[in-house]
């Protein structure tokens, strides 16, 4: 498998990240590389393995469910790069 | 400074010293050792604060379990009112809103938070060079790394910072550093610690765990923040022992160990040579070694970095320039906002695995690499859970070789995925791990041993960790 310049856009814009000329040129060499080293898993028979998916030995650990107010509006509000007193604020999206 | 609990609880009975003047004498330390960059923040008055109320504690005999012991969080790890980044610009200004649940359960017993250790950025990393706020250094040489991620965690035991620390570990993260710096560090059990308050990297890896001078400050740290939590619910349910009660337990052990692992041509001659002379120093003490086959090293750290970029891909995806953290000045529209407060704030490393992770996870691979990548971690950790019925441990060499100079493995990320080749394993199959100070390079740095053992046995682990280090390492 070998990465393009266009798969990283596409990979780019699913993490939303943005990567321009020589950063874009640069996580395709890296992503090869590394897509290269993990491909080794291959040399390794799988067939009729389960996937591993949980690492907990208990399952449906839960509790009460319970209403309980934890942090405050203005706590939530508090770490927000842009807010006003009740609301986060994003630039427009509808135009 | 002091290098045990059981010392400063033993001066502190004979009222030699209090609290607060061990915390100010700590206090002073990390200000010596600046240059070290081991702390991003030093909570200097809330620390006070708190050795005052444990030292009012004591004089009304409600001493907790943990008072007199001076401890630093790494900087991924929740600290109501007090900041917390991951080393990441990402994050820069954030003020935590809740405690995490081991600090609480570490307050509770009257430990003193002293501080925010460094660390890589979002926990990616192995030698601390990935820090927004840059490189933490090792004590013994600046010029070198002191391993990671949980590297001010390492060198703020070993420097005498604090007398403990928090770390977490993914895939090594509490144990590579430990053997760089020779202090003790402890992987837990996955499902043994709460991770609610931790900043999550890959969450079906992640543990935290301690970092001390000794085997005893590990057990006596790791008693009081195990055991099931409300809000996180991965943890067991099984009943916490008393760790620090059953350090003397002895008996003879049955340990085994992989031929691969010790012949890798990898490890540095000198640390083969010490764990061979460590294998017939215990087979002397009347423990029964065996040597086996493994033959999966070289598919471990593959396997790792599937799941846990894929893991980080989505974790990460909660920083989107809206909520908290980081905005960039320059977006104009949502879809720029999440782009450019993403792409300013990470740093390479981050970025890498987040696309790694993506990759992976997408349509049309998914099946070729994560669930590949799952079904080869099935296999690892049945094949490891199929040795320990008939042994007790497994004995492996905790990294590869000693620290290294800064700068020379940045360049290329697969050699710096490379450190971690010893550790992995135990998170791959979420058994707990401990890595020892086994001795001195002739180069001059400390390296680890490590000792994994079945899932929750931690008791036994622990003791037998003990008893080596009194009674083999240490003679």
């Amino acid at each position: 498998m070998t990465i393009n310049e266009k798969l990283v856009e596409e990979l780019a814009h699913l993490s939303r990240l943005s990567f321009e000329n020589e950063a874009k040129t640069e996580m395709m060499n890296d992503m090869n590389r590394m897509l290269n080293f993990v491909e080794k898993l291959n040399e390794l028979n799988t067939d009729n393995v389960e996937p591993l998916i949980y690492m907990n030995e208990e399952f449906n650990i839960i509790r009460v469910d319970e209403v309980i107010s934890e942090i405050t509006r203005e706590e939530g509000l508090k770490n927000a790069p842009k807010r006003d007193s009740d609301y986060f604020r994003v630039p427009k999206v509808i135009g | 400074m002091y290098s045990s609990l059981a010392e400063v609880q033993a001066d502190l009975t004979a009222g030699k010293t209090t609290i607060e003047s061990v915390t100010q004498q700590y206090l002073a330390r990390i200000e010596e050792r600046k240059s070290l960059n081991a702390f991003l923040e030093v909570f200097s008055d809330d620390a006070l604060d708190m050795a005052k109320k444990a030292d009012e504690n004591r004089k009304h005999g409600k001493a907790g379990k943990l008072s007199g012991m001076v401890i630093g969080i790494k900087d991924n790890l929740c600290f109501k009112g007090h900041k917390v980044s991951a080393s990441s610009k990402i994050l820069e200004g954030f003020e935590s809103i809740y405690t995490a649940t081991v600090v609480e359960r570490l307050i509770a017993e009257d430990a003193v938070i002293i501080g925010r250790l460094n660390c890589d950025e979002f926990a990616m990393g192995s030698s601390n060079e990935n820090s927004a706020y840059g490189s933490v250094k090792h004590h013994l040489n600046e010029n070198l790394v002191p391993g990671g991620s949980s590297g001010g965690s390492a060198v703020a035991v070993a420097a005498g910072l604090c007398l403990a620390t928090l770390g977490t570990d993914t895939g090594g993260s509490i144990r590579q550093p430990a053997s760089f710096c020779g202090v003790v560090g402890l992987k837990p059990s996955y499902g043994r610690v709460s991770r609610w308050g931790c900043i999550a990297y890959a969450s079906s890896f992640d543990q935290i765990g301690p970092l001390a001078n000794n085997v005893q400050d590990c057990a006596a740290i790791l008693e009081v923040i195990a055991g099931p939590d409300a809000y996180d619910a991965t943890l067991s349910q099984r009943e916490v022992p008393q760790y620090t009660k059953e350090l003397e337990t002895s008996g003879k052990k049955k340990i085994a160990y992989f031929k691969e692992y010790i012949e890798n041509e990898g490890l540095d001659p000198e640390i083969r040579n010490r764990m061979k002379e460590l294998i017939e120093e215990l087979k002397s003490e009347g423990h029964e070694l065996t040597e086996l086959t493994f033959p999966y090293l070289d598919y471990v750290i593959p396997a790792y970095y599937i799941l846990t970029t894929a893991e980080a891909s989505s974790n990460l995806s909660r920083y989107d320039g809206i909520h908290f953290g980081y905005r960039s000045k320059q977006a104009t529209d949502l879809e720029s906002t999440y782009k450019l407060s993403r792409s300013e704030g990470f740093g390479k490393e981050v970025k890498r695995r987040i696309m790694l992770g993506t990759f992976v996870l997408s349509s049309g691979y998914y099946d070729a690499y994560y669930s590949k990548a799952q079904k080869v971690r099935r296999m690892l950790r049945d094949e490891t859970a199929e040795i320990f019925k008939s042994h007790d441990f497994i004995l492996l060499p905790g990294t590869p070789g000693t620290a290294f100079p800064i700068g020379e493995k940045s360049s290329d990320p697969i050699v710096m995925y490379l450190e971690d080749i010893y550790t992995v394993q135990a998170n791959l199959c979420g058994i707990p791990a401990i890595s020892l100070p086994l001795g001195k390079h002739s180069n001059g740095l400390p390296f680890g041993v490590q000792l994994m053992s079945k899932n929750f046995d931690e008791a036994n682990l622990l003791a037998f960790s003990s008893q080596m280090m009194e009674k083999v390492i240490q003679e």
